[in-house]
């Protein structure tokens, strides 16, 4: 008779992870970190994947994530160079950080001609040479609810990361693209990239994160990104999920904002089989801006759940968020908004809405705002609509000589390019653009 | 020659008839109006001449040069030369005039076996065309119609139908709540266009004052989906002082 094997997965398989890889972090100067990866390690334990059960869950089904036996990722020699080359932006000034399944790839990277006042440094390198940093600051922020169980593991479990510091007053002119590429591999991969942004006050900066892999393959990246922002700092960032459709992507940011910052975030998803994208800002300190812009596009089976959370903490705070949907066959979303205003945070301006366009009458989208507000002086709005293209305006552009592939096309772009005409990086505006044009134009034009 | 022949045309929509049998012939050259109570079919006809789908068509047929019109795509219509001004334009937020109209132009261009426009080309032409409905630069950047006044949404439409440079076009109401100098600059725009004799357009229009800017060669009455009466332009004069009611009473003629 035989015998099935059943596959190790979820809990157990993280378990076997963390027991295979923790050699590798009890050397390298980060033996120091270890107590804090075992506890990490250990609330994972004790929160385990969650279900639909959980809350902050409900919309998302994690069962096909759970039917795979993910590896953790090995250092890989595959040449990324084809892959990366429809990744990069060409002429186009930038310093450019490759991590390639999980590693930080020094041969394409380019970060030799770096500002003053501006470090770059692999997380791996920074336990020796900025301990102090990141006992102060990795794992201090992320992670307090909705995706806490994946944030503890990547606390456990992550290899590599960025870390980049900016001094007071600096002004970095260049963007910083980081670019998290997982190539293929003979088993289902599994990478927890972790980044750490300290933006001192007065300081600005641009960064556009992006996570991408083989088509085809299938892997797991649970990124997790921590950034503070000290008083009056600007930081502007771009986070693109172009992951290989068949992978599973969990995606956690968390902004610590001090007094006078200002943080905006353009946050795409497009990849994945099933995304996750949580992203939350504290506001800490009086006069912040946080401004949200959120794009996801799914088909076929995708499934994109976008968490947002905004704690207003302090007074004369103004957050503006706009999420946006198209969902074409089957795929889902959801879109959860939480606006948390405390007690005495007074005068807050916070604004929310979750727009949507359902492609297919088999696309489904749950749009779910949440207000919580123990403040008496504050303006709060929130909204959601979900809505199909226009035929008025289907036919207004047909009557005008367009055909209707095209004609629908154009509409999509139009609801898309709300927020894509806020990107400030023109290549990567024009990459989106030539994205949408494909899916939904299919070459008519 | 005959541009358009409408025969017997029947349209409903959702199980209501709305078009019960209209005959019109339009030739090159030629202008008719259309006037008739709300709620005739004035814009029934128009939408199903420019092929809107909700409608269906139950009896009749309508030849364009000659060819089926009823067959064709709403777009193909419009590549083939028809255009229509419609009684209320839509607004599409975030899609501006001029991109929209570059892709208008080069549709029909390569439905013609063109070679799409040039792009310098095509701006002195909307330059052009703008200049001619009183428009300025900044409209061009705009998206379709959004926030636009009612008097700029329908030169808006005129100018459309400028750059376009149709065959046949069929306007509707477009001189409804326009002062007296939006419709002479309405009006200019439709006199440069019936110049060319190759040309021929219908009017819809609730009011005789349009008529005396655009004078047509045919004035019809509608009512209840039927042309009920033909005549010269001074049916208009006559409905104009009268109303409908007369109308209704006598025997409509047995094909207009
Ligand atoms: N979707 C629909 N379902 C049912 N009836 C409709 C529908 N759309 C239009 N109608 C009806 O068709 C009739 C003709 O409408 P139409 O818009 O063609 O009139 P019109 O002559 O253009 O009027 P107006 O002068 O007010 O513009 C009206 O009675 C209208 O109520
Ligand atoms: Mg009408």
């Amino acid at each position: 008779m035989n015998q099935q094997i059943e596959p190790v997965t979820g809990r157990d398989l993280f378990r076997q992870h963390f027991e295979e890889v923790e050699d590798r972090f009890s050397s390298n100067g980060q033996s120091w970190f270890m107590n804090t990866r075992k506890a990490a390690f250990a609330r994972f334990t004790e929160l385990g994947i969650p279900t639909r059960k959980d809350e902050a869950w409900k919309h998302t089904s994690l069962n096909p994530f759970n039917e795979v036996e993910f590896r953790p990722s090995d250092v890989s020699d595959v040449d990324s160079k084809a892959l990366l080359e429809g990744i990069v932006f060409h002429n186009w000034k930038a310093h450019r950080v490759v991590f390639q399944d999980g590693q930080y790839s020094e041969g394409n990277s380019a970060i030799n001609n770096l500002p003053k006042g501006l470090t770059i440094v692999s997380l791996k390198e920074a336990f020796s040479t900025h301990r102090e940093v990141i006992e102060e600051h990795l794992a201090s922020y992320a992670g307090e609810d909705e995706n806490e169980a994946f944030v503890a593991l990547n606390t456990a479990l992550h290899e590599d990361g960025l870390l980049v510091m900016v001094e007071k007053g600096v002004v970095v002119e260049d963007p910083i693209h980081l670019i998290y590429l997982t190539t293929s591999h003979a088993h289902p991969s599994s990478t927890h990239p972790r980044t750490l942004v300290i933006a001192e006050e007065g300081s600005q900066l641009t960064l556009i994160e992006r996570y991408a892999g083989e088509e085809g393959s299938v892997y797991f990246t649970n990124a997790v990104s921590e950034i503070v922002l000290g008083e009056n700092a600007h930081f502007d960032h771009y986070r693109l999920q172009d992951e290989s459709p068949q992978s599973f992507h969990i995606g956690t940011v968390q902004i610590e904002q001090g007094r006078n910052s200002r943080y905006r975030t353009h946050a795409i998803s497009i990849g994945s089989r099933i995304g996750r994208n949580g992203i939350a800002a504290h506001l800490d300190g009086e006069g912040i801006e946080c401004v949200m812009n959120g794009l996801f596009l799914t088909q076929d089976d995708q499934h994109i759940d976008n968490h947002t959370r905004v704690i207003h903490a302090q007074p004369h705070c103004y957050s503006h968020e706009v999420f946006k949907g198209i969902l074409d066959d089957h795929s889902s979303g959801a879109f959860t908004g939480r606006i948390i205003v405390k007690e005495g945070a007074q005068k807050t301006d916070a604004i929310q809405s979750s727009k949507n366009l359902l492609l297919s009458d088999d696309a489904t989208i749950s749009p779910d705002p949440q207000l919580e507000i123990f403040a008496d002086d504050v303006k709060c709005t929130h909204g959601a609509t979900i809505g199909q293209l226009d035929t008025d305006a289907i036919f207004y552009l047909r009557a005008r000589g367009i055909d209707e592939q095209s004609a629908r096309g154009l509409l999509t772009f139009a609801f898309a390019n709300e927020i894509i005409e806020q990107i400030k990086i023109e290549p990567l505006r024009d990459y989106l653009e030539a994205i949408i044009a494909r899916r939904y134009r299919k070459g008519a034009l | 020659m005959a541009i358009i022949e409408i025969k017997n045309l029947h349209a409903q929509i959702e199980g209501n008839e709305i078009l019960k049998g209209i005959n019109l012939t339009v030739n090159a050259g030629e202008t008719h109006a259309i006037m008739g109570p709300n709620g005739s079919g004035k814009s029934t006809l128009a939408s199903v001449l420019a092929g809107r789908e909700e409608y269906e068509i139950t009896e009749g047929e309508v030849l364009y040069h000659g060819k089926d019109l009823l067959d064709m795509d709403p777009n193909e219509r419009a590549c083939e030369g028809i255009f229509l001004a419609f009684q209320y334009p839509v607004e599409i937020p975030g899609v501006n005039n001029s991109y929209f109209l570059k892709t208008a132009v080069n549709a029909i261009r390569k439905h013609r076996g063109e070679e799409e426009i040039d792009p310098g080309d095509f701006l002195t032409l909307l330059r052009e065309k703008m200049k001619l409905v009183h428009m300025d630069d900044k409209f061009l950047s705009r998206s379709i119609n959004e926030g636009f006044s009612g008097g700029e949404k329908k030169r808006n439409e005129i100018f459309q139908m400028m750059v376009l440079d149709p065959t046949f076009a069929v306007l509707d109401e477009t001189d409804s709540g326009l002062d007296i100098d939006a419709l002479k600059i309405v009006a200019d725009g439709v006199n440069e266009f019936r110049k060319d004799p190759k040309k021929a357009a219908i009017v819809v229009t609730h009011y005789q004052r349009l008529l005396n800017y655009i004078v047509p060669d045919f004035v019809h009455v509608l009512v209840d989906g039927k042309i009920v009466q033909s005549g010269g332009k001074e049916l208009a004069f006559e409905l104009e002082d009268k109303g409908y009611g007369w109308i209704e009473i006598e025997p409509a003629p047995a094909h207009a």
